[in-house]
């Protein structure tokens, strides 16, 4: 442990010899370190070839459940730039910061929006897991210290006017750093911010037409709150908040009555979690699995959603197609 | 009280899946285990389940989220720990936990490399292991083919697998059955494991191998009595660990295996094969 430990500040303390210099040089491009895949890609979108994005959760990866490794470390100790997402989503930051000695701007993509608080309602879910830790509405953005996921729901990129937010909070930090390509960043910011508006004007248009009788959805994790709260959906999920919780018996019968009751033809299985529970519960309930949604993690760059603006539009084209045929049906 | 034990599983086909999953790694496995105990091989049974693990790894990252490709696997894995291990024990001076311990753990860390390389970051502990509420019909279809096959060869080998137990000298000098019953009773251990593990998860599989056996110990003194009260006290486990989960919301793998650690207390404390009150009267009986 020693060993690692004096090695990471070793590797800290020629990563600094490394950045002093280059720091200066102003073509040399802006070192950022952003957690997972969808801060990754909007970082690249607004830094453009000016910053050199590392993303620690890749392709794919869950980042509920992420294990930073020495080479993370290593990115981020050599990093002028971290991005993350706040609201206590990555409960290991704070262990790897510590371990790589970080010196440079921590950015939460969150700061400022407005958090869906995460209360025990005796919904149809169960996610009774640790967020009771007793944190005020204040505290929240900047208060990593959770093991677990917060009192708030972190999943805020699932809406797109909270990503215009981090979108700005990205723009304005490299900005920042690099006042020289302020002008760039802040046209890339311009361009980005059109596209994720015309999104979701399209998205709102398309679930406006939908009957209130059908705008019920089951998911296999939790984490579609903002997106439901944009578009008057409701999401239920068999498990918790969180990848880590293990469903109970009570659980899934509640969902299946629930399916049962209201006639819910199609569920959806996510790319990170363990589709089996949910094609045990669609068997059951006869509903259809409704095509997978990503949730949290962009596919690699030759699956079907390269990017943050397609990982939106996949998902609310799935729903859409999934709840209107049930429309047609009815 | 007809409601609360029978109408979850009238209701829920789900509930009935994973009844009769229980049932058969109850059948299946727990008679395995008592064997186990009664060769001072408990531990056996954690061991290899991280024995088993990368190779249900390399079966997942090679086929995905195929049952049979991580089962497959899973016993390749597990059978050749099992037998190098049991080679270096019979060929040189060291024990077998010993060496069953060192190729255990070099088995897990070339797992884990194997994960790490391909650098998905996707909880493996969540794909590799399913939970007992979410059996389809090739997971139940694997399980009680797994049962039948293990009553059946413990049936056959029954013999010499108690000679094993009770003089393991005696039955090498008079038998070269010995090699071979060891050798297929390990198989047995890891196909259990390896059923139960992605069907039902590590904690399933190896908590309803162990726990019943240990607790039948403090009722049956004899192997037969052994084996059907840990079948009992396995298949009770699960019906009230399921009904518990269903009823308080718990998640049903610890639920179970909580049930039969709480049989296992009792056992130890009421049971009059050597259990603590048992003692207590016959240490009274020896002083009057």
């Amino acid at each position: 442990m020693t060993t690692r430990r004096t090695l990471l500040k070793a590797a800290a303390i020629v990563a600094l010899m490394l950045a002093a210099p280059v720091s200066g040089i102003p073509d040399g491009p802006l070192r950022a370190v952003a957690t997972f895949s969808i801060l990754g890609d909007m970082v690249s979108r607004i830094g453009g070839e000016h910053v050199a994005v590392t993303t620690l959760v890749g392709p794919g990866g869950d980042a509920h459940v992420y294990r930073p490794t020495p080479a993370a470390a290593r990115a981020v100790s050599e990093a002028q730039m971290l991005v993350v997402n706040g609201l206590d989503f990555e409960g290991w930051l704070d262990r790897l910061i510590q371990a790589s000695d970080f010196a440079g701007i921590r950015v939460v993509a969150t700061a400022g929006i407005e958090p869906i608080a995460v209360e025990d309602d005796g919904d149809e879910h169960g996610h009774d897991d640790d967020h009771g830790e007793g944190k005020s509405a204040g505290e929240h953005g900047d208060g990593h210290d959770g093991h677990d996921h917060g009192a708030f729901d972190p999943h805020a990129w699932q809406s797109l006017p909270h990503a215009v937010v981090y979108v700005d909070n990205i723009t304005s930090a490299l900005a920042k750093a690099d006042p020289d390509n302020a002008g760039t960043f802040y046209r890339n910011r311009a361009a980005y911010v059109a596209e994720i508006e015309a999104l979701d004007a399209e998205i709102r248009g398309v679930f406006a037409e939908l009957p209130p009788g059908c705008r019920t959805i089951v998911t296999s994790h939790d984490s579609f709150r903002y997106f439901g709260r944009d578009y008057g959906l409701t999401f239920i999920a068999p498990q918790g908040l969180s990848t880590a919780s293990e469903a109970s018996a009570r659980d899934v019968a509640r969902l299946i009555q629930f399916i049962r009751d209201q006639g819910i033809r199609a569920v959806f299985p996510e790319n990170v979690a363990d589709p089996r529970l949910l094609e045990r519960i669609a068997d059951e309930t006869g509903a259809a699995i409704g095509g997978t949604l990503y949730p949290g993690a962009l596919s690699g760059p030759d699956g079907p959603v390269p990017t943050y603006i397609d990982m939106m539009r996949h998902n609310a084209r799935t729903l859409a197609q999934a709840l209107s045929s049930r429309g047609d049906a009815k | 009280m007809w409601e609360a034990t029978v109408q979850p599983f009238a209701d829920f086909g789900f509930m009935r899946r994973a009844l009769l999953g229980c049932v058969a790694v109850s059948v299946g496995a727990t008679p395995v285990g008592v064997f186990l105990m009664l060769r001072r091989m408990s531990l056996t049974g954690d061991a290899m389940a991280h024995a088993v693990l990368p190779g249900a790894a390399v079966g997942y990252l090679v086929a995905g989220l195929s049952l049979g490709a991580m089962t497959i696997g899973g016993l390749i894995a597990g059978m050749t720990v099992a037998l190098l291990a049991g080679f270096v024990t019979r060929v040189t001076a060291l024990r077998e936990d010993a060496s069953l311990a060192a190729f255990y753990l070099i088995s897990l860390a070339a797992g884990v490399l194997i994960v790490s390389i391909r650098g998905s970051n996707v909880d493996l502990m969540h794909v590799l292991f399913g939970t007992v509420l979410a059996l389809d019909d090739a997971a139940l279809t694997l399980l009680c083919s797994i049962a039948s096959l293990s009553v059946l060869t413990l049936a056959v080998l029954f013999r010499p697998l108690v000679l094993e137990c009770a003089d393991p000298e005696f039955l090498r000098s008079v038998s070269g059955l010995s090699a071979v019953t060891h050798f297929t009773f390990l198989a047995l251990v890891v196909l259990n494991l390896v059923g139960g593990f992605h069907a039902l998860g590590t904690l399933m599989a190896v908590g309803i191998m162990i726990l019943p056996a240990a607790a039948a110990r403090f009722w049956a003194a004899q192997i037969g009595g052994l084996i059907a009260v840990a079948i009992v006290v396995a298949v009770i486990s699960s019906v009230s660990g399921l009904l518990l989960s269903y009823h308080f919301s718990l998640p049903s793998g610890p639920a179970i295996i909580l049930v039969a650690g709480l049989a296992y207390g009792l056992s130890l404390t009421l049971g009059p094969v050597g259990g603590l009150a048992a003692r207590v009267v016959v240490h009274r009986r020896l002083e009057v």
